[in-house]
């Protein structure tokens, strides 16, 4: 019995391990930091990523900002989806990204909405009309939508006047937060936040104009750590392509 | 120095905060750890169990609880726009109300345990010298439980300094009204402004050290362990 299983033992073992060779090769695992705001659509590309790729997607969501402090300290993130397009290209001047991998994945759609319905009408005016007590945005400092938020209200000459009414989140999710649990009647968030499959999904919302702000390009990036991942490249290639496409999409991105 | 008008606001707004919480706990404390020490009720348990949850929690739950229970549809938020408060979330009344939750175990402990160090012994012979229950308070508890009074008010006050989870999900990070200096160096890191970061972290690390400092020196010369 002991001689039958000593030797049976390497077999199993180098079997095993040739499973696992095999596997590495074939289907690997990308570790992947997402923005914030991109948190829904990434769950439905990654499902599809997954079946059709074999490969498997791990991903942290946040703010961008921090993503780039913790890229900076020795992150584990192969790929990065940042939310804007600076970033990405901070980390590319500092020799932190694979050469040449930065692309515009989606281009983000800024949106003024409440968990009200027909709180908020079709061109803003509830923002004007001043009859509000919260107005939540992301940090403008940390976070691209926050930015364009406040370029927003600049434009519409209205900075001073919600100066004391802004609450700011952390990041567009905490925004988004704010508004949903109605602690602020209106916010602005990322519209692939509350919406799906080409309609607003709940309470009422002003799709912001495009030209009220400067325009936010998302960028993703394959960082150093993933540069000899075979799942990193596979994720960027399948961020480009058609299927993804439809996905961000239907979320509201502009490509 | 770095630091702009917005950091030294965020270090005012935190100082108050934790002055006030403080000066609130030690008076809501008090006679919850009076009772505490002293009672036989079976209460006991579950109202001390209570009082330490702040203390395994995360601040996220509590944060978390406290933007639903604040906000308009919220058992406390419906209460206080009923007196015509508005809701608390993103006002500085809120992150007093927050942190005395997330402080109180910190400030009711210690005079528990101080309470209990007393004994029974001293409040029998206020008694028999015909001290009335306040004379036997301010004239026996108080100075005997002196110790204790300073570990919880320097303990109440650092905590509530060192308070960010919560503050983060309920302040909505307004300039001198809830955005405080853990909030304010948070933003400094995301926004990259690392610079700035590190004066209010190297500042906020010395204050706590000197801080512990000061606590764990008076505790070995003056009181021991209370």
């Amino acid at each position: 019995m002991t001689i039958r299983a000593s030797r049976f033992a390497p077999t199993c073992l180098a079997a095993l391990l040739g499973v696992f060779a095999f596997s590495a090769a074939q289907a690997a695992e990308v570790q992947v930091a997402v923005a914030a705001n991109f948190t829904a659509p990434i769950q439905a590309i990654a499902a599809d990523f997954e079946k059709d790729t074999g490969h498997k997607l791990v991903a942290a969501y946040g703010a961008t900002g921090q993503f780039y402090t913790q890229i900076k300290n020795g992150a584990p993130f192969e790929v990065f989806l940042a939310a804007d397009d600076s970033t990405p290209a901070k980390l590319e001047k500092e020799g932190d990204i694979v050469a040449g991998s930065r692309f515009t994945y989606a281009t983000g759609t800024l949106a003024l909405w409440s968990a009200k319905d027909d709180y908020v009408d079709a061109k803003g005016q509830v923002l004007k009309d001043n009859q509000y007590q919260h107005l939540s945005i992301a940090d403008p400092k940390a976070a691209p939508y926050g930015l364009a938020a406040t370029q927003v209200l600049a434009k519409l000459g209205l900075t001073d006047k919600v100066k004391d009414k802004l609450v700011t989140g952390q990041n567009i999710t905490q925004a988004y937060q704010f508004v949903s649990t109605g602690n602020a009647e209106l916010g602005f968030v990322a519209l692939s936040q509350i919406y799906k499959d080409g309609k607003v999904t709940s309470g009422s919302a002003w799709i912001v104009p495009a030209d009220m702000h400067e325009a936010i390009k998302q960028d993703a990036v394959i960082l150093t750590k993933g540069k000899d991942n075979a799942a990193a490249k596979a994720l960027v290639e399948y961020l480009k392509g058609p299927k993804a496409a439809a996905i961000i999409k239907s979320y509201g991105y502009q490509l | 120095m770095p630091l702009t008008s917005a950091d030294f606001a965020a270090i005012w707004l935190t100082l108050k905060l934790a002055s006030l919480v403080t000066v609130i706990l030690l008076v809501i404390g008090t006679p919850i750890a009076l009772w505490l020490a002293r009672t036989h009720s079976w209460l006991r348990g579950p109202v001390g169990a209570v009082v330490a949850l702040p203390l395994v929690l995360p601040p996220t739950v509590i944060g978390f609880y406290l933007l639903i229970a604040f906000g308009p549809h919220g058992y406390i938020g419906q209460f206080t726009q009923s007196i015509g408060l508005g809701t608390l979330t993103f006002s500085f009344t809120g992150l007093v109300i927050g942190s005395v939750i997330y402080s109180m175990p910190f400030v009711v402990q210690p005079l528990q345990n101080a309470f209990s160090a007393i004994g029974t012994r001293p409040l029998e012979v206020a008694a028999t010298l015909r001290a009335n229950p306040w004379d036997t308070f301010f004239s026996v508890v108080l100075p005997l439980a002196r110790p204790g009074f300073i570990t919880a008010a320097i303990l109440g006050f650092a905590h509530t300094v060192g308070e960010f989870g919560v503050v983060l999900m309920i302040g909505g990070n307004i300039p001198e009204k809830t955005r405080v200096v853990s909030v304010q160096i948070y933003d400094h890191v995301e926004a990259m402004e690392y610079l700035q970061a590190h004066w209010l972290a190297g500042a906020m690390l010395v204050f706590s050290f000197i801080v512990l400092l000061a606590l764990y020196s008076s505790r070995k010369t003056k009181m021991g362990w209370s």
